[in-house]
C-alpha cells in the first residue's frame, strides 16, 4: 500500500492541488525539516531534479520516484564504509574529490577540439571540399587558398577554446587545493579538497564551504541539527536546516572509532531527493535528503558538523547539476535550412550543366582532342605514348562535377553559420546592456543564457506565465485576518514599536502594517475575543517551520530578529504574529520560544505534521507552559473546513467563510487556522503511534500521514489570514502592451480560481467588457459538454457581433476561459485536447488555475504541438521548468525562488515588465536583422558563384575562374563579411520610442513579413539579374580585345564586390559610422586585396589591375554595372515602399517626419512608462 | 553555474530595505553605444529624392553614352579572315596534314583602308575558338622557371610539355610550348611598312615576369611542335611574343598583339601583307583573322558600352517620369498614421 501512496504524493495531477504555489515552498520546506530530528523525509523532487537540465528526456522522470522509495537494490548500491576509505574505494569506483571541469588537457587539446569542432555539420563541408580539392586531379584552388578560410576558422575558436579552457583549469586547481579537516588516524588533519576520499570523515566548521556531499554524522548542536545555505546550489539564500542522526550525533569520531555501513542510491543530479540507510551498531538506520549536505554549500549558525563523504568531486549533485545552458534551435533557422536545401539543389543544378556541356564538348572534339594546343590529351615526353591526365569520357564528367561543387561550393553560405553566431552574440550584448532591462532590486542584469534562438523574440504568439513571483512580486505581506469571525482588515503602518523586553531589545526585521484595533484586542487577552486573538497568533508564530535569527544592528542596544524559512507565507505569517506581539524567537527541535507581549514562554514541540499536498495542512503539537497540549493546524481552506467541528459556532463559520470569500476577491492568498486541546489519554494514544511511526522503516511517510489525520479533526475554528502578494511594478501595462502586440497572454497558476480572477484583473488581463468563460469540472463527460457549450456560444457571439457591427466590433466581444486544473486532468492527453484548442484559440485570454507543474507543460504543449507560432513560457519558480523547457522561448525570472527556473531557461531577467522591451524593441530588431542578414548572405554567395558560373561557359566548361583562387575565397571573408555583421548588430528598422508607442508594429514577426519563401524567390530573381549584370556588361565590353584573363577576373571581383555591398547601402536604414566605416572600407580593402594580389610577381595576374585600372572602359564598366544591376531592385523598392507600405514603413516615415518635432518629448514619455520612479 | 563562482546577492527574502548600498551593482553602464541610441542618419525615399536620383543618373549617363559610342565610331579597323584561303585548294580537304607538313607556307593577303588611320596602327592577330582560358591549359606554366633562373626545375604544372629527353624545357608547359607563329609582313604600294615588334608586351612582365638572364632551353624540342620557336640565345625578358601569348586571355575569342606600324594610312589604301601561315588551328576549326586597328581613350571598335549607357540613361529618365506620375495621381502623406494597419481596420487586425 505504502509505494502506491507514495508515488501519489510526487504526482502533481492530484486534483485541487490547493495554494499550489505555497504548497511547491512547503514541500520544500519539508524537505529539509524534520521534527525531533528523527523524523524522515521519502518525498522526493524527483520530477523536476532528476530531469537533465537540457531538453528533457522524458524516461528520466520516474527515475527519481521509484529511486526515492524503493528498498535500495543491491546492485544499484554504493556502499561506504564510515571512516574506512580504503576499504570503500577497493574497487576503484568511486570518483575521487578533485575536480576537472577543464575540457582539455594540453595533449589532447589539439584532437579534441578540432573533434569537437568538426561537429558542425558547415565544417564537415568545409573540410570535405578542402581535402577533393587536394586530389591534383581536382585542383581547382591553390593549397593554400583552399584550406585558409577553414584553418582560420578553426583556429579561432581553438583559440577561444583554449582561453576559456585555461580559466576553468584555473578555477579548478584553487578548488582542488582548499582545505579541509579531515580525520586521519584518529585526529583530524588539514587536507587538500582533491585528495578526499569517500568513505572518509570530514569536520567543517561555520562559514566554511562544504569540499563533497556528505551524510552529518554529529554537529555541535546538541539536536543534531545544522544550518547549511545552499546559494551556491540552487540560488536560495535562506537557510536549510539538516540533521545528524541521534544514533551518530553523540559519537565523538577524535575518541572512539566510528564504523558503519553507508548503502545510498548512486549519484543522481536531484538535489532534493537522497536515499540510503545506515547499518550503525547493528542497527538500521533510514536516511533522507535531510541528512544529507552538498558540496557548494556553506554551513551557517553551527559552529562544527562532522559527516562521512558519500559523493566526490565530480559524483557530487553540484557538479552533476553543473550543466550548460540548453541549445535550442530558431525557427527562423529553421526555416532558414529549407532555402539552403533549394540552395543545395541549385548549386547540383549548376554543377550538373556544367559536367554535362563539358562531356558534350568532349564528345564533339573527341577527334581533336590529341593535337588541340589547349588540351593536349597525349604525352609524348615518354617513349610510349600515353594519354596525359586524361581518364576517359566518364571519368572527366565526373571530376568536372567534383570541380564544380569546389569552385562553387560557396552557393551553400557557410560563412552564414559564423556570421549569425558573431551577430547573434552582439544582439546579445546589447540586451544584456540594455538598463531598461536591469533590475534594480535584485541587482541582476538581463541574462542570455541561449545563444541561437534570439530572433524568435521578434515572433511570439503566445506568452504562457506563471502568476506567483512573476506577474506578482512573492513578497508576502499580511494584510488582514479575520479572527472568530470578526474582520479585522484596517491595517496601517504603524511607526510606534510597542516592544519592551529584558536584555538587548529585539525587533523583528521586517516592518508589518498593524491593524490598531486588532493590536489592541491582542494586548488583552481575558476577554473573549482576546482569547481568539491569542490563540490565533500563538498558531501563526508556532505553526511553521521558521528559523529565527538575531541580526546584530550598529547598534547594540538593538537587536534584528530575522525569520528565515522556505515559505514566504510563513515568513509573512511570522512577521505579522510578531508585529502584534507574539514574537518567535527560539526554535529548537524540542521547543519554542515566543516572546508574547513582553513576557517569554516557552512550548514544548511534542510533534510537527508537516505539509503535503494530501492534507494540504500542516499541524504542530505543543505543549503549553500551562501545562496542557493543544494542536494547532494551519491550511488551506477546502481542507480545514472539512477538519473544523461544524457544531461548534456556525455563526463564526459562517461569518470566516464571508471574509475569505471576500479576500480571495481582492486577491490575497487565505490560510484558514484551527486549534483543540488535547486530553491527556488522546495525547497519550497520538504520542505512541507518533512515534512509532515515526521509527518506522518501511512506509514512514504514510503512517505519518495517517497519524496526523488522526488527530487534526473537530478543530475549533480560530480564524483565516489574508496574504497579500503585490504585483509587480509595471505589469498591468507590460501586459496591455503585449496583448496590442498581438500575443495572447496566458496565466497558469497555482492559485484558487477567485484569486486568479482578481489578480487577472488588477493586472488588466481581464477587462469588464470580456465574457467569461468558466470550465470548471469534476468528470471527463461534463468537461466535454462545457467545452462544446462554450464553442457554441463563441460561434454565437462571433455572429452576432458580425450582424451587428460588421466585424469591427470585436473588441466589445472578447472572450476569457478560466479553467482549472481539475478540469485540465480530463481534457489534456484525451481526445477533448481538440476542442480545448479551439476554443482557446477564439479566446483572447486564457486564465488556468490550480494548475500543477506538469500541466503547465501540457498547456504550452497543447499549442505548441497545434501551430507553428512561437510560444514563450516565463516562470520563476522550480513548477516552471517543465513548462520552461516546452515553449520556443523559456524566460526564467531570477526572483525569490531560487535557481531552478533560470538554470533552465534561454533567457533570465529580474521583472515581468521587461518582457516588454524584451520582445517589442529587441525581439523585433533581432528578428529584422537576422532575417535581412541571412536573406543577403544567400543573395551575395549566390551572386558570386553565378558570375563564376557564368565564365565556365565560356572556358569550355572547365571551371577555370578568371577571378584568382584568392579573392574567391577572401570575397565571403573579407571583401563582403564585415558589413552584414556590423548590419546585423547595428542596424535598426525602428527606434525604441515608435516601437514602444505602436506595439502593433511587433505583428511584423508574427506574420513572418521580413523572411518567408517569396522574399526567398523574389531575392534570387534579383540575384540572377545582377549576376548577369556584373558578368556581362565586361564580357561584352571587351568581347574581341586583347584583354587577358587576370585583368578581367579583377573587373569582376570588384564589380562583385561593389555591387553586393552598394546593395547592402541601399537597404541600410540607419547611417552610423560604424556603418560606414564597414561598407566603404570593405570596398577600399576589396581594392587593396586585389593590388596585393596582383604585386606578387610568382602569381598569373601580376600588375593586371595596375593595367586596367589605367584605361577609362574600366570605370565605365564598374559605373555601369552598379546601377545597371541595382536599378530593378531600387525600382521595386520604391514602388513598394510608396504604394504597398507596410506598417513598418509608416512607422519609419512618421519617425522621421513627424516625431522630429519632439523626440525629446516622447523619450521622456516612454522612460516613465518603462522606469516607473522606484520607491 | 559554476559551485565555485561566489555568489554576490546574498539578500534573502525580506532583506530589500536592508539599507547597505550594494558596492558591486550590476547595473550596465550608460553609454549611448550599449543603449543604442547612437545619433544616425536615417535616409528615406522621398518622392523628391527618387526623382532626382533617377533624373541624375540619366543626365550622367546619357552623355557618357554619346561619348563613348562616338569614340568607339572614330575606331578603324581592318579585319581580314585567313586560315582558309592560305591553304592551297588542293590542300582544304586536309587542313591538318597540310599544316604539319613542310610545304611553303607563304600566303599573301590584300588590304583595304576604309578610312585614314592615324599611327600608331595595331596589328593585331585574332583566335577564334581558341580556349586559352581551359584550365588544362591556363595551369601548364611556371612562373618561377620564368622569372628566376635558379627555378629552373619547378616544372611541377608543366606537364606534358616538361622534359624532353635532353633535359628540362625552359619556358615549360602548354602555354609556352602552343606559341602562335604566323608572321605578317606589311607593304604599301610596293613599299615596306615598318612592324615595331618592341613594347608590344606589358612593360611589367618584362622587368619583372620574365628573367633577363633566362634562356630557352629544349624548346620545342620534342616530337609533336606546337608553335612557334624561340631565338635561344636571347633572354625570356626579349622575347616579346612569348610574353604576349602568355597572358593568357581571358574569352575564347581574344586578340594579340603582333606590333605596331608607327605611319598614318590614308583612305583607300591597299596594303599588301606577305604571311607565314605556320599555325595549326586547324585541329580545332579555331579561325585566324588579321586584324589592324586605332585605338581611342576607350580601347578598340566596340558599341556595347555606349548603348548600354544610353539605354541605362534613357530608362532612368523613363522611370523618373513613371514615378513623377505615380506621385502625382497617387498622392500619400509619408508617415501618416491612418495608413497603420490597425487604423485601416481597427480590431482586424487583433482579431486575425
Amino acid at each position: 500500500m505504502d509505494s502506491n501512496s507514495q508515488t501519489e504524493i510526487n504526482d502533481y495531477q492530484v486534483p485541487g492541488f490547493i495554494l499550489n504555489s505555497s504548497s511547491r515552498r512547503s514541500i520544500s520546506s519539508i524537505q529539509s525539516k524534520t521534527s525531533g530530528g528523527h523524523s524522515i523525509r521519502e518525498v522526493s523532487f524527483g520530477e523536476l531534479g532528476s530531469k537533465p537540465i537540457r531538453h528533457g528526456s522524458r524516461g528520466a522522470d520516474s527515475e527519481g520516484f521509484s529511486a526515492s522509495y524503493k528498498e535500495i537494490n543491491d546492485d544499484d548500491a554504493r556502499l561506504i564504509y564510515i571512516n574506512d576509505p580504503e576499504r570503500t574505494n577497493e574497487k576503484f569506483e568511486f570518483a575521487g574529490n578533485s575536480i576537472r571541469t577543464g575540457k582539455y588537457s594540453v595533449l589532447t587539446f589539439l584532437p579534441r577540439n578540432l573533434f569537437e569542432q568538426f561537429h558542425r555539420v558547415a565544417y564537415i563541408y568545409f573540410l570535405v571540399i578542402a581535402i577533393l580539392n587536394q586530389l591534383p586531379q581536382l585542383a581547382v584552388f591553390g593549397r593554400g587558398a583552399s584550406i585558409l578560410p577553414l584553418a582560420f576558422v578553426l583556429l579561432v575558436t581553438a583559440i577561444k577554446d583554449a582561453y576559456e579552457d585555461y580559466r576553468r583549469h584555473r578555477s579548478d586547481k584553487i578548488e582542488n587545493s582548499r582545505l579541509a579537516w579531515v580525520l586521519v588516524n584518529e585526529q583530524f588533519q588539514h587536507i587538500r579538497w582533491k585528495e578526499i576520499r569517500v568513505g572518509e570523515i570530514i569536520k567543517v566548521s561555520a562559514n566554511e564551504t562544504l569540499p563533497c556531499d556528505m551524510v552529518l554524522l554529529s554537529t555541535s548542536e546538541t539536536t543534531g541539527v545544522a544550518y547549511v545555505q545552499t546559494t551556491n546550489l540552487d540560488g536560495e539564500s535562506n537557510l536549510k536546516t539538516r540533521y545528524a542522526k541521534q544514533e551518530t550525533q553523540m559519537k565523538n569520531p577524535e575518541n572512539e572509532k566510528i564504523s558503519g555501513l553507508i548503502k545510498c542510491e548512486k549519484p543522481n543530479r536531484n538535489i532534493y531527493g537522497f536515499q540510503a540507510n545506515m547499518d550503525i551498531d547493528g542497527k538500521r538506520v533510514s536516511l533522507g535528503p535531510s541528512n544529507i549536505i552538498l558540496r557548494g554549500c556553506e554551513l551557517k549558525n553551527t559552529e562544527w558538523a562532522i559527516g562521512v563523504a558519500v559523493f566526490a568531486g565530480r559524483e557530487t549533485k553540484a557538479m552533476l547539476n553543473n550543466s550548460g545552458a540548453p541549445s535550442k534551435r530558431s525557427q527562423l533557422e529553421t526555416r532558414m535550412n529549407r532555402e539552403i536545401i533549394f540552395l543545395s539543389i541549385f548549386l547540383v543544378a549548376l554543377c550538373v550543366i556544367v559536367s554535362i556541356c563539358h562531356g558534350v564538348w568532349l564528345r564533339n572534339h573527341k577527334d581533336e582532342l590529341d593535337l588541340m594546343q589547349f588540351y593536349r590529351k597525349k604525352d609524348y615526353s615518354e617513349s610510349d605514348v600515353e594519354n596525359y591526365n586524361y581518364y576517359g569520357w566518364g571519368m572527366e564528367i565526373f571530376f568536372v562535377f567534383l570541380m564544380s561543387v569546389i569552385v562553387f561550393q560557396i552557393m551553400i553560405p557557410i560563412s552564414l553559420y559564423i556570421s549569425m553566431e558573431l551577430v547573434r552574440v552582439g544582439q546579445a550584448f546589447f540586451m544584456i546592456r540594455d538598463n531598461r532591462m536591469y533590475d534594480e532590486a535584485s541587482n541582476s542584469r538581463f541574462q542570455c543564457r541561449a545563444l541561437n534562438i534570439n530572433e524568435d523574440l521578434g515572433q511570439i504568439k503566445y506568452i504562457f506565465s506563471d502568476k506567483t513571483g512573476t506577474l506578482t512580486e512573492n513578497k508576502m505581506e499580511f494584510q488582514c485576518a479575520s479572527i472568530g469571525g470578526i474582520d479585522y482588515s484596517n491595517a496601517k503602518d504603524s511607526n510606534e514599536d510597542g516592544q519592551t523586553g529584558g536584555g538587548p531589545f529585539l525587533r523583528p526585521k521586517m516592518k508589518v502594517k498593524v491593524d490598531r484595533g486588532l493590536l489592541n484586542i491582542s494586548k488583552n487577552k481575558h476577554t473573549s475575543e482576546g482569547r481568539y486573538v491569542n490563540d490565533f497568533f500563538i498558531a501563526l508564530a508556532a505553526c511553521n517551520t521558521i528559523v529565527p535569527l538575531t541580526v546584530d544592528t550598529p547598534d547594540p542596544a538593538v537587536k534584528l530578529i530575522d525569520y528565515q524559512g522556505e515559505s514566504p507565507d510563513e515568513q509573512a505569517l511570522v512577521y505579522a504574529a510578531a508585529a502584534y506581539g507574539y514574537m518567535l524567537i527560539e526554535r529548537t527541535s524540542g521547543h519554542i520560544v515566543i516572546d508574547i507581549q513582553g513576557e517569554r514562554q516557552r512550548f514544548d514541540v511534542l510533534g510537527l505534521h508537516e505539509f503535503d499536498s494530501d492534507r494540504k495542512r500542516m499541524s504542530v503539537i505543543l505543549g503549553c507552559p500551562d501545562k496542557t497540549v493543544k494542536v494547532f493546524v494551519k491550511g488551506a481552506d477546502t481542507s480545514m473546513f472539512s477538519v473544523i467541528d461544524r457544531s461548534l459556532n456556525l455563526n463564526m463559520l459562517k461569518a470566516t467563510e464571508d471574509h475569505l470569500h471576500a479576500y480571495s476577491s481582492k486577491g490575497l492568498r487565505t490560510l484558514v487556522v484551527g486549534m483543540r486541546e488535547l486530553s491527556p489519554s488522546e495525547f497519550e494514544q497520538w504520542h505512541s503511534s507518533y512515534e512509532s511511526a515515526s521509527t518506522a522503516l518501511m512506509g514512514r511517510a504514510a503512517l505519518l500521514r495517517k497519524v496526523a489525520s488522526n488527530i487534526e479533526h473537530h478543530l475549533s475554528l480560530l480564524g483565516a489570514s489574508g496574504i497579500e502578494d503585490k504585483l509587480q511594478q509595471g505589469v498591468p501595462e507590460a501586459i496591455e502592451s503585449l496583448r496590442k502586440a498581438g500575443i495572447n497572454v496566458w496565466v497558469l497558476t497555482g492559485d484558487k480560481q477567485e484569486t486568479a480572477i482578481s489578480i487577472g484583473y488588477s493586472s488588466k488581463l481581464l477587462t469588464s467588457a470580456m465574457t467569461q468563460i468558466v470550465i470548471n469540472n469534476n468528470s471527463k463527460d461534463s468537461c466535454r459538454k462545457s467545452l462544446q457549450d462554450a464553442l457554441i456560444m463563441c460561434k454565437k457571439l462571433s455572429t452576432d457581433s458580425d450582424a451587428t457591427s460588421g466585424g469591427s466590433g470585436n473588441r466589445a466581444n472578447q472572450l476569457a476561459l478560466i479553467i482549472d486544473g481539475t478540469s485540465l486532468v480530463y481534457i489534456l492527453d484525451t481526445d477533448l485536447e481538440e476542442q480545448l484548442f479551439e476554443l482557446s484559440s477564439k479566446c483572447n485570454v486564457v486564465l488556468c488555475c490550480r494548475v500543477a507543474p506538469l500541466q503547465k507543460a501540457g498547456i504550452v504543449a497543447l499549442i505548441k504541438n497545434r501551430t507553428d507560432d512561437m510560444t514563450l513560457a516565463i516562470g520563476d519558480g522550480a513548477n516552471d521548468v517543465s513548462m520552461i523547457q516546452m515553449a520556443d522561448v523559456g524566460i526564467g525570472i531570477s526572483g525569490q525562488e531560487g535557481r531552478q527556473a533560470v538554470m533552465a531557461s534561454d533567457f533570465a531577467m529580474g521583472q515581468f515588465r521587461f518582457l516588454v522591451p524584451l520582445l517589442l524593441v529587441h525581439g523585433h530588431w533581432n528578428y529584422q536583422r537576422m532575417s535581412y542578414m541571412i536573406l543577403y548572405n544567400f543573395y551575395r554567395n549566390a551572386v558570386f558563384v553565378l558570375v563564376l558560373f557564368w565564365y565556365v561557359l565560356f572556358t569550355s566548361f572547365t571551371l577555370t575562374t578568371a577571378i584568382t583562387d584568392w579573392s574567391s575565397v577572401l570575397y565571403s571573408v573579407i571583401y563582403t563579411s564585415v558589413p552584414t555583421i556590423v548590419i546585423g548588430v547595428l542596424d535598426k528598422d525602428l527606434s525604441r520610442t515608435s516601437l514602444l508607442k505602436h506595439p502593433q508594429l511587433y505583428g511584423a514577426g508574427q506574420r513572418q513579413e521580413s523572411y518567408n519563401g517569396k522574399l526567398f524567390w523574389v531575392t534570387m530573381l534579383d540575384t540572377l539579374w545582377q549576376s548577369i549584370a556584373a558578368f556581362f556588361v565586361p564580357l561584352l565590353a571587351y568581347w574581341g580585345s586583347d584583354i587577358d584573363g587576370s585583368s578581367l577576373g579583377d573587373l569582376w571581383t570588384l564589380a562583385a564586390v561593389i555591387m553586393v555591398n552598394i546593395h547592402l547601402a541601399m537597404d541600410v536604414i540607419r547611417w552610423y559610422r560604424i556603418t560606414h566605416a564597414a561598407i566603404w572600407g570593405s570596398i577600399v580593402a576589396t581594392f587593396v586585396c586585389v593590388m596585393v594580389i596582383d604585386v606578387l610577381p610568382f602569381l598569373p595576374g601580376y600588375w593586371a589591375f595596375f593595367r586596367i585600372a589605367g584605361t577609362g572602359l574600366f570605370w565605365l564598366c564598374l559605373l555601369g554595372i552598379t546601377i545597371g544591376a541595382l536599378v530593378p531592385r531600387f525600382v521595386v523598392k520604391v514602388f513598394v515602399q510608396y504604394c504597398r507600405p507596410d506598417d513598418i514603413q509608416i512607422a519609419r516615415e512618421a519617425e522621421k517626419f513627424r516625431n522630429s518635432r519632439d523626440p525629446q518629448d516622447a523619450q521622456i514619455e516612454m522612460n516613465q512608462v518603462l522606469d516607473p520612479p522606484r520607491t | 553555474m559554476n559551485s565555485n563562482t561566489p555568489s554576490s546577492s546574498a539578500g534573502g527574502p525580506g532583506s530589500a530595505d536592508l539599507a547597505t548600498p550594494r558596492r558591486n551593482s550590476k547595473r550596465p553602464k550608460y553609454s549611448r553605444f550599449t543603449q543604442q541610441e547612437l545619433p544616425a542618419c536615417k535616409p528615406i525615399l522621398t518622392p523628391k529624392w527618387v526623382i532626382s536620383t533617377f533624373l541624375l543618373v540619366s543626365v550622367v549617363f546619357i552623355p557618357i553614352g554619346v561619348v563613348s559610342l562616338l569614340a568607339s565610331r572614330d575606331v578603324v579597323e581592318i579585319v581580314n579572315q585567313y586560315e582558309t584561303e592560305c591553304i592551297p585548294e588542293e590542300s582544304r580537304n586536309d587542313k591538318v596534314g597540310f599544316i604539319q607538313s613542310s610545304q611553303d607556307k607563304n600566303c599573301s593577303r590584300t588590304l583595304r583602308v576604309p578610312k585614314d588611320m592615324k599611327q600608331p596602327i595595331y596589328v593585331y592577330y585574332q583566335l577564334d575558338n581558341f580556349y586559352q582560358n581551359h584550365r588544362r591549359y591556363v595551369k601548364s606554366r611556371s612562373d618561377q622557371q620564368l622569372r628566376n633562373p635558379g627555378s629552373e626545375h619547378s616544372t611541377d604544372a608543366c606537364e606534358p610539355e616538361e622534359k624532353t629527353n635532353s633535359g628540362i624545357i625552359v619556358p615549360c608547359g602548354l602555354i609556352a610550348w602552343s606559341l602562335f607563329n604566323d608572321t605578317y609582313a606589311f607593304s604599301r604600294n610596293n613599299q615596306q611598312l615598318a612592324i615595331n615588334k618592341r613594347g608590344i608586351s606589358w612593360k611589367s612582365d618584362r622587368d619583372h615576369k620574365f628573367g633577363k638572364r633566362v634562356y630557352p632551353k629544349n624548346f620545342q624540342n620534342g616530337t609533336l611542335i606546337g608553335g612557334g620557336r624561340l631565338n635561344t640565345s636571347k633572354p625570356l625578358s626579349e622575347q616579346e611574343d612569348l610574353i604576349v601569348w602568355m597572358r593568357t586571355a581571358a574569352l575564347p575569342t581574344f586578340r594579340k598583339l603582333y606590333g605596331k606600324i608607327e605611319m598614318d594610312l590614308q583612305t583607300g589604301d591597299v596594303i599588301d601583307v606577305s604571311l607565314q601561315n605556320n599555325y595549326n588551328t586547324y585541329s580545332f576549326n579555331g579561325k585566324k583573322k588579321l586584324v589592324l586597328s586605332t585605338t581611342s581613350w576607350l580601347g578598340g571598335k566596340n558599341d556595347f558600352i555606349g548603348i548600354a549607357y544610353l539605354t541605362v540613361g534613357g530608362l532612368c529618365f523613363f522611370l523618373a517620369v513613371v514615378f513623377t506620375l505615380i506621385y502625382l495621381i497617387m498622392p500619400r502623406q509619408l508617415g501618416d498614421p491612418s495608413y497603420l494597419s490597425w487604423n485601416r481596420n481597427p480590431g482586424g487586425h487583433l482579431a486575425s
